[in-house]
């Protein structure tokens, strides 16, 4: 009980015990706002990629394609974990508006439907989100070809169409059409855009007609596609879908060994949506281990800080110690007395961190607003994150987490100088305090 | 043969100490033996090696040779846990600067002992009883009125007072004062004196350490300690046995 009073009275009596509690606090505090605001940035964009994608991705990086793709997607529409599939083309091109000179861009041939099925992509839509059968179908004329264009690609939306012209391939890889025109060209109308929320997409990609872009990329008998994005029924989990779906594609693999062009199968790769935009989300991942890594030593900081005040607490104190055992107290109680004080700074400079840490999330997007307005400076260009608010739902797992983290950080503070406490003698600290 | 009716026996102490490269001999072979009930005080000049002796009866340091029973345990045979409850239940300090908790206030520094004693639910059991002692306590010791005070708000006096209810609290076999009255005019140390004679009439055996001759007369019997060893012996008075 003693412990428990003369720990209380030691937080409140001793000044130097507030700066202890604020050095917690304002710790505690950054760390809550940074890594919420981190782990939203970097879950969020985790999102949208997922978004972009669907749950599993079969499919090549190779240009040629892989032949017999509706075969297999015959064999996965029959699947009972399967919600969705759609087949992608993609590839290179090179476009021309009228006035302008040719640019490179990114395309991708869909079926909007098929894609909606599989992917988000029925949300990226500006205009055709409730009828997106229909999304390739120009305002000025639905019978001509439509694109929809990523909503930072630099073109202007003009009703007199784009001149696309791609370099067909044949299925060994070679340029279809050889002497003085290797590419065939066709114009498409402008019919919506799309907002992914990736950057690197929204600003480079240009949605196609998916037959349209086979024939004007893939020559050959035989149909080929780029990829096969799958969409899994929600009960089903990621690592036992993308599973399964690798051992399909290996039966199908296996069937398909005596046919022509059957070496084209295997550059193919089953990936899971992580594995599959890995290239996107890993520097967002480092960042943010970088970040956590940069928060150990914030830890490593408030440890010596501790040990600091507790080390001239326990100077103070050492007539005190002196006096307790005196009276029977022992080593280990000492050390509980003085762990006990380091649990209630902790304790104290959590509940401050938090409490405020959770106000300053709560108003962030205010506040940037109003510097916005008042200074026109934004804590992120969205120019470069794309993102609306900042994010600023603290995850309570992590808020636990750091609380847990700053009181063991307190603890390991006080080890050392609680212990030496412990080990004084008696005799030595009350002959001291007498002089 | 008559049997041995000493609470505290020490024989052929020895503690020494380095300071610096030189070491400094300081108790050189002490016998000494304080019956039940008896108000002894050992008398010496500063650095006569009067309180580290007190400091070893009280087992809160040990010596290098020689030998401290009390009721015929030997301290030295004690481990740690021992030691700590024959320090918080057979003895009670005294010291000079009272050493009292300027974070408690004087019931709470007096009551110290039995929560020292106690786990949390203990305390809890015994709370009310402890609380009713120690405030009579401090109404034998004229500090009813202080209960609430904090130890900075006190005279020397009466913080030497709180110092000796803290001592007393766990109704200690043995009661060990260290120059009690060092620090205080003398007629506050009078009144401390005062206190000291009553509770040794009432039975508690008293070891006192001081180096002014005037009030070691107050005691049954003085002990002289010179350049680390006994010298003389002598009865002042009839102690209560």
């Amino acid at each position: 009980m003693y412990k428990i009073i003369l720990a209380i009275r030691y937080l409140l009596k001793r000044r130097i015990a507030y700066f202890a509690v604020l050095a917690v606090a304002l710790c505690v505090f950054i760390v809550i706002v940074v890594m919420t605001v981190m782990t939203g940035l970097v879950s969020g964009f985790k999102q949208k990629n997922h978004d972009l994608v669907g749950d599993c991705v079969v499919g090549t990086k190779s240009l040629v394609g892989f032949p017999y793709y509706e075969d297999f997607m015959e064999t996965l529409e029959r699947a009972d974990f399967i919600a969705g599939v759609s087949p992608v083309i993609r590839s290179y091109a090179l476009i021309s508006q009228k006035g302008s000179g040719r640019a490179g861009v990114e395309i991708m041939g869909l079926d909007p439907l098929r894609h909606s099925r599989a992917t988000n992509f029925r949300q990226t839509l500006s205009y055709h989100r409730g009828n997106v059968a229909r999304a390739f179908e120009p305002r000025q004329d639905p019978n001509l070809p439509g694109c929809i264009l990523g909503t930072d690609v630099l073109l202007q939306r003009d009703p007199q169409g784009y001149s696309v012209s791609c370099f067909p391939l044949t299925a060994k890889g070679a340029l279809a059409q050889l002497g003085t025109d290797v590419t065939n060209t066709k114009t498409f109308y402008y019919s919506d855009s799309s907002q992914s929320g990736v950057p690197k997409v929204d600003g480079a990609l240009i949605y196609l007609p998916f037959e349209m872009t086979q024939r004007l990329c893939m020559d050959g008998a035989v149909k080929r596609a780029s990829a096969i994005h799958i969409k899994f029924r929600p009960e089903v989990r990621l690592e036992n879908g993308c599973k399964e779906v690798a051992a399909l594609w290996q039966n199908f693999k296996r069937e398909k060994a005596d046919e022509t062009q059957a070496y084209l199968l295997d550059t193919v790769r089953v990936q899971s949506w992580k594995e599959f935009r890995r290239a996107s989300i890993a520097p967002m991942e480092n960042e943010q281990i970088e970040m956590t890594v940069m928060f150990c030593f914030v830890a490593v900081v408030v440890v010596f800080i501790i040990f600091v005040v507790f080390h001239m607490v326990i100077n103070h104190k050492s007539k005190d110690i002196g006096i307790l055992k005196s009276i029977g107290v022992s080593s280990v109680n000492v050390i509980e007395l003085f762990s006990g004080f380091a649990f209630l700074v902790g304790l104290m400079g959590s509940c401050i961190g938090l409490l405020s840490g959770l106000l300053f999330l709560k108003h962030m997007n205010r506040i940037e607003d109003w510097l916005f307005d008042h200074f026109d400076w934004q804590l992120f260009d969205r120019t470069i994150y794309a993102i609306g608010d900042i994010p600023n739902q603290a995850d309570p797992k992590v808020l636990v987490i750091i609380v847990l983290a700053a009181m063991v950080v307190c603890l390991v503070g006080a080890l050392v100088p609680s212990w030496k406490a412990a080990r004084q003698k008696p005799v030595e600290t009350l002959q001291v305090n007498q002089l | 043969m008559s049997k041995d009716d000493s609470i505290l026996k020490a024989e052929g102490l020895h503690r020494s100490y380095r300071m610096g490269m030189a070491e400094v001999r300081v108790l050189k072979g002490v016998d000494l033996a304080v019956k039940k009930g008896e108000f002894v005080a050992i008398v010496g000049a500063s650095g006569s090696g009067k309180s580290t002796l007190l400091h070893i009866l009280g087992a809160l340091d040990r010596p290098d040779k020689g030998v401290v029973t009390f009721e015929q345990r030997d301290l030295n045979r004690m481990g740690n846990g021992e030691l700590n409850r024959f320090r918080n239940r057979m003895v009670g300090f005294v010291f000079q600067f009272y050493h009292l908790l300027d974070e408690l206030s004087v019931l709470e520094n007096v009551l110290l002992p039995t929560m020292t004693s106690r786990s949390i639910i203990g305390w809890f059991g015994c709370r009310r009883w402890a609380r009713k002692h120690a405030e009579d306590l401090l109404a034998q010791l004229g500090l009813a009125e202080r209960a609430r005070h904090k130890p900075y708000q006190l005279s020397g006096g009466e913080r030497q007072r709180v110092a000796i209810g803290r001592a007393l609290m766990n109704e200690p076999r043995l009661l060990l004062a260290d120059e009690p009255t060092g620090n205080l005019d003398s007629a506050t140390g009078n009144g401390i004196l005062d206190t000291l004679e009553r509770l040794n009439k009432a039975g508690q055996t008293i070891v006192m350490v001081t180096h002014d001759e005037r009030i070691a007369q107050r005691a049954g019997r003085i002990v002289t300690l010179i350049d680390g060893k006994i010298e003389h012996k002598s009865a002042r008075r009839q102690s209560n046995r």
